[in-house]
């Protein structure tokens, strides 16, 4: 993933409008950008995330080439593909995570709720505290189940000390872990296992109140009953939150997504309702990798 | 067969002498553990910890001045030495960690880690016993913190590049600014290193002579005034055994030993710090 030396220095190097806009039409879907091939998208009503004309640069390396997606609101949208097309890159731009590691950088547009969230002036902090991210891999703080899902709270609320409790059990709840770790809040958050680890997570993202959630690869480090929880509960949160999720796993996707995105070389291939993706691809690439020819 | 059978006596001969080797530096380091207890166990006693140096000529004595300047010199040491180490090292590892500073930063520090000790008492000795105009508990604290910082630096760096960045993109995950990321979550997570790091700094100086020669020197008093020189083991383990005295070398063997045994057991303590991180 990171290509580039990690390191972990925010840099405001992302440009936005350094390329023009190729349709002044902004609420159109995107049009087909070569006239060969067309590529499909699904209608959606009200775009959450609307993705236009991104590139991204892992130094001098391309690893997206002008996405054009828009993500409804409160659906479940999976990306899906082979490794290395770019899915998570996608993923890790719409809270900017990637500004994390200098040159890592990205031009075009994303507007979330409209905004332009590649504009310079974005508050990243703020950004992130609206677009929540789990990753492939658990990674609880050091420090109690309690405070896990504390500390992102305390960040941007201040709140009483029962009101606190509440919030916490409320995430815990959502997360379908509250059962599991009533009795030892106070325990280290890595004396869990992999899979609560996970939800734990979860429930630390969700805590905070996000309107978007990002799940990378959330459950191809846990066994399948982890996997299986994982996935009721995002079935679950789905409704309430806009839910990107990207997965290796074909059935997973075809299970618990709205829509999906096959992406391949850094490219979208295809966006559809996730029904219709997997049994009427509109690509030959999409046909192909679906039914495991490649990938 | 004939290649496998080769490859067999090829791996006994090489386990045979990194056997023997080691037996070589297990032997000495027991040899000297063995002297040091005959010679100074007798010595251990109240008394050491109760009375102050003796005279030339006076009988019995113990070391108590010089235990209590010790303890004072390297409290201060790493008093001043530890927190700018920590925070060296924290800029190197979560703020600059490509920076061209850091790059200088990183190498200068690697110098001053085996820069002779010597070097560093004449150094301390130029810049503050000539303008204070005598020697003092502060300047060997100075010099002993000198010796703490690159120590110290480069293990606070190493532990927190352990620290996965996954941890670190977590925590920003959730729209916490990078110093709280750092803090938080990234010290918090390193810090049974960091601490590991302090301890072995204090066992490094707690038996450092060179650097003190030239700044705190010895008092042969008790003193608890940091502006007078002070009393410390390793300078006075040196004068004792070279004195002509026979209940001076009874008391530099008794010194050597409780040096001895503070160093083993600050790094034992290491040893369990770093056993319960995991």
């Amino acid at each position: 993933m990171n290509e580039a030396t990690p390191t972990l220095v925010e840099e405001e190097r992302t440009t936005f409008a350094d390329r023009p806009s190729r349709d002044g039409d902004t609420n159109a879907a995107p049009q087909p950008l070569d006239g060969e091939t067309a590529l499909p998208h699904p209608q959606v009503e009200r775009a959450k995330i609307e993705v236009r004309h991104l590139n991204f640069y892992y130094g001098k390396f391309q690893a997206l080439h002008d996405i054009n997606l828009r993500i409804p609101e409160n659906k479940v949208t999976a990306f899906i593909g082979p490794s290395g097309c770019g899915k998570s890159t996608l993923l890790r731009t719409f809270n900017r995570i990637y500004n994390l590691y200098p040159g890592q950088r990205a031009t075009g547009e994303i507007l979330l709720d409209g905004r332009n969230i590649l504009d310079r002036r974005e508050d990243l902090n703020r950004l992130r505290a609206r677009v929540g991210m789990v990753f492939q891999k658990p990674t609880p703080f050091p420090m109690s189940i309690y405070e896990n899902i504390a500390y992102g709270v305390r960040l941007y609320e201040r709140l009483g000390r029962a009101a606190m409790d509440e919030r916490v059990e409320w995430a815990l709840r959502k997360a379908a872990l509250w059962n599991e770790v009533k009795d030892i809040l106070k325990r280290s958050g890595k004396a869990l296992s992999g899979g609560q680890q996970q939800r734990l997570c979860i429930a630390r993202a969700i805590a905070i109140k996000p309107e978007v959630l990002l799940l990378d690869e959330p459950a191809s480090a846990l066994d399948p009953i982890s996997t299986l929880k994982i996935e009721e509960l995002v079935t679950e949160l789905k409704g309430s939150y806009t839910i990107v999720i990207v997965t290796h796993n074909m059935q997973q996707a075809a299970r618990i997504s709205d829509y999906t995105a096959f992406m391949y070389m850094g490219r979208l291939i295809e966006f559809q309702d996730t029904n219709t993706l997997f049994t009427n691809p509109a690509s030959k690439q999409t046909e192909d990798y679906i039914t495991g020819r490649f990938g | 067969m004939d290649r496998y059978r080769r490859r067999k006596a090829v791996n006994v001969f090489n386990l045979g002498v990194s056997a023997f080797t080691t037996a070589i530096a297990l032997f000495f380091l027991f040899w000297l553990l063995w002297t040091l207890f005959r010679q100074g166990l007798a010595h251990l006693d109240l008394r050491l910890f109760t009375q102050d140096m003796p005279g030339p000529g006076s009988e019995g004595g113990g070391l108590r001045n010089a235990i209590v300047g010790s303890l004072l010199l390297t409290a201060l040491g790493i008093l001043i030495g530890a927190p700018i180490g920590v925070l060296t090292g924290t800029y190197l590892a979560e703020f600059g960690r490509h920076a061209r500073l850091s790059q200088a930063v990183r190498f200068i520090n690697d110098i001053l880690l085996s820069a002779p000790s010597i070097v560093i008492g004449v150094f301390v000795y130029e810049i503050m016993v000539v303008p204070m105009g005598n020697f003092s508990g502060w300047s060997g604290g100075v010099a002993l913190a000198i010796i703490v910082v690159p120590v110290v630096v480069r293990t606070t760096e190493d532990m927190m590049r352990l620290v996965p960045d996954t941890l670190r993109e977590a925590a920003a995950a959730l729209g916490a600014p990078r110093w709280r990321v750092v803090t938080d979550v990234v010290l918090r997570a390193s810090l049974n290193g960091i601490m590991t790091g302090i301890l072995l700094a204090l066992a490094r100086i707690a038996g450092e002579t060179a650097p003190l020669l030239f700044t705190a020197l010895n008092n042969q008093f008790f003193t608890l005034d940091m502006d007078q020189p002070m009393g410390n083991l390793p300078v006075t383990i040196f004068n004792f055994a070279m004195g002509p005295y026979d209940n001076w070398h009874d008391l530099a063997w008794a010194g050597s030993l409780l040096i001895t045994l503070t160093v083993l057991i600050l790094n034992i303590t290491t040893r369990i710090f770093l056993r319960t991180k995991r």
